[in-house]
């Protein structure tokens, strides 16, 4: 198994609030990696340690965050986000702009000008989150005028554009119907093929049903890690066990 | 209470109500074509226009906008993306503080720094007047208007490895244009309206000038210059005056409008 990502005795700070205790993870690449664990476990935070967001917001990181073995807390940020693009969970393309540029804008910004290079891509990725046949119609219209469902979709098109490894999903599904959420699922199922993925979940049938493997966190702490099957069907850990059996959490 | 507030209601829009009935019905007889073409004419003399005073409005509100429209939105922006430590604070209440100040007050401070240096009465020391006057209203709506862009775009724009500065610039403000653009429309309608900073700073002129270094003439000095003077003819000219100030401000209004229609159909 061929290691993407791998995580080192990370702390993760709001203020003088530790809210991330000592994680070590490998995460394994072109693999689907979910992240389980009640509200307020820090799986979020976690994952926006990984593209370095939790910084943006004022939090702070201490540890080590090797991606292909290169520190990543060394890396300039901004180049570092376009090789671990993020999915959020509220869709939120960006509203003042039509589909075809909302996929396009990571490109444009990031100082791709040429249109005949541009068009292809936005073709490809939009293909490739499963929405082109929904959209290839009204590619000048309104990113904010189509479906929930679709809207996220449109976000992962946008993400997969500026060509990223990894791509992190924050509760991509929760906030869409069981159709767009299978969608959803589905899609993520196919990228794995190109990408590694963590995804958090707050589903646990959505973990179950995506990912290879499954990592429990429990008040900012890593409880247990292993393959998904294992951790649904005879996790190591007791607390593991109360949760995905849904004793508490 | 629900008829006390109707009352209120009422009361409110009744200064209003008046202020259309008297300046269309009293402006409504000079208002003609000469109006807009023509230069004012001597006492006693009948017709004439405002001509320059339409053109020196327009080209203080110009000179202000140039001055008042990129720091208003800038300091917004900083205010908004930047500002939350204390100098951003300090910046936010002097702000508030400058957009209390009288603007006669504002001025005399113009007439202070440009006039008296450059020793005479000048369109540019009028624009820099009225450039202070808009940028309370400009930075304010702008920071507001930026702020209520939800803080998801901001990360989607930071996720896709676009740097901080592009962020802001092509999804926050873009996304805040609109509201910003009202910001803008707000400070130049107050400009266009202002007097009082305007009679020691650009002073009025007789005659058709557009050089910024000298005197020039504004609707709103010829209004009270107009309406203050002995002569019916005059008084009803400052009546068309102000007519013709409502209806600039209502065609910038209308003309903001048209640049910032969506250009999506929203659901």
């Amino acid at each position: 198994m061929e290691i993407k990502i791998s995580v080192k005795n990370l702390d993760a700070f709001y203020g003088k609030n530790k809210v991330l205790h000592n994680i070590s993870i490998d995460i394994p690449k072109n693999k689907v990696l979910a992240i389980i664990g009640p509200s307020g476990c820090g799986k979020s935070t976690f994952i926006r340690c990984l593209n370095r967001m939790h910084e943006v917001v004022g939090g702070s990181i201490k540890g080590e965050i090797l991606l292909d073995g290169e520190d990543l807390m060394k890396t300039d940020p901004v180049l570092l986000r376009k090789r671990i693009g993020m999915v959020f969970q509220k869709p939120n393309p960006f509203p003042s702009m039509s589909i075809f540029n909302n996929v396009a804008a990571g490109l444009r910004l990031n100082g791709v000008r040429n249109k005949k290079q541009i068009t292809p891509i936005v073709e490809k990725c939009l293909k490739q989150a499963a929405l082109w046949d929904e959209v290839k119609d009204q590619l000048n219209g309104s990113g904010a005028n189509i479906s929930g469902g679709q809207q996220q979709r449109l976000c992962i098109a946008r993400t997969l554009a500026v060509d990223p490894e990894v791509i992190l999903m924050d509760e991509p599904a929760s906030a869409l119907d069981p159709i767009s959420t299978t969608k959803i699922e589905d899609l993520i199922f196919q990228l794995k093929k190109d990408f590694t993925i963590v995804i958090v979940t707050h589903n646990m049938q959505q973990a179950a049903r995506v990912s290879d493997y499954t990592a429990f966190f429990y008040l900012g702490k890593l409880i247990e890690l292993d393959e998904t099957n294992k951790i649904f069907t005879s996790p190591a850990n007791k607390q593991t066990e109360d949760y995905v059996r849904g004793r508490f959490g | 209470m629900m008829s006390l507030t109707f009352v209120a209601a009422l009361a409110a829009i009744i200064p209003l109500i008046f202020i259309f009935y008297y300046t269309i019905s009293k402006g409504i007889t000079y208002l003609n074509v000469d109006f807009f073409i023509a230069m004012p004419k001597p006492v006693g003399e009948p017709g004439g226009g405002m001509a320059n005073a339409i053109v020196g409005t327009l080209i203080l509100i110009g000179i202000g906008g140039v001055i008042g429209i990129p720091v208003g939105i800038m300091t917004g922006t900083y205010l908004s993306e930047f500002g939350h430590n204390k100098f951003g604070y300090v910046v936010r209440f002097l702000t508030d503080v400058l957009s209390g100040i009288p603007s006669i007050v504002v001025g005399v401070v113009a007439y202070t720094m440009v006039v008296m240096p450059m020793k005479h009465f000048s369109a540019i020391a009028g624009g820099i007047a009225l450039g202070i006057l808009m940028i309370p209203t400009i930075t304010r709506t702008t920071e507001e208007m930026i702020k209520l862009v939800p803080q998801t775009l901001r990360e989607a724009g930071l996720a896709l490895g676009i740097p901080k500065w592009k962020t802001t610039l092509a999804i926050v403000l873009k996304s805040a244009w609109k509201g910003i653009a009202t910001g803008v429309l707000l400070g130049l309608s107050r400009a266009a309206g202002e007097t009082a900073p305007l009679l020691f700073t650009a002073l009025g002129n007789r005659f058709w000038s557009t050089n910024i270094g000298q005197p020039i003439a504004s609707l709103t000095v010829y209004i009270y210059d107009y309406a203050k003077s002995p002569f019916e003819d005059w008084n009803q000219q400052a009546w068309t005056a102000a007519l013709v100030l409502i209806l600039l401000i209502s065609l910038l209004s209308l003309l903001f409008r048209i640049i910032t229609r969506s250009k999506y159909k929203t659901n």
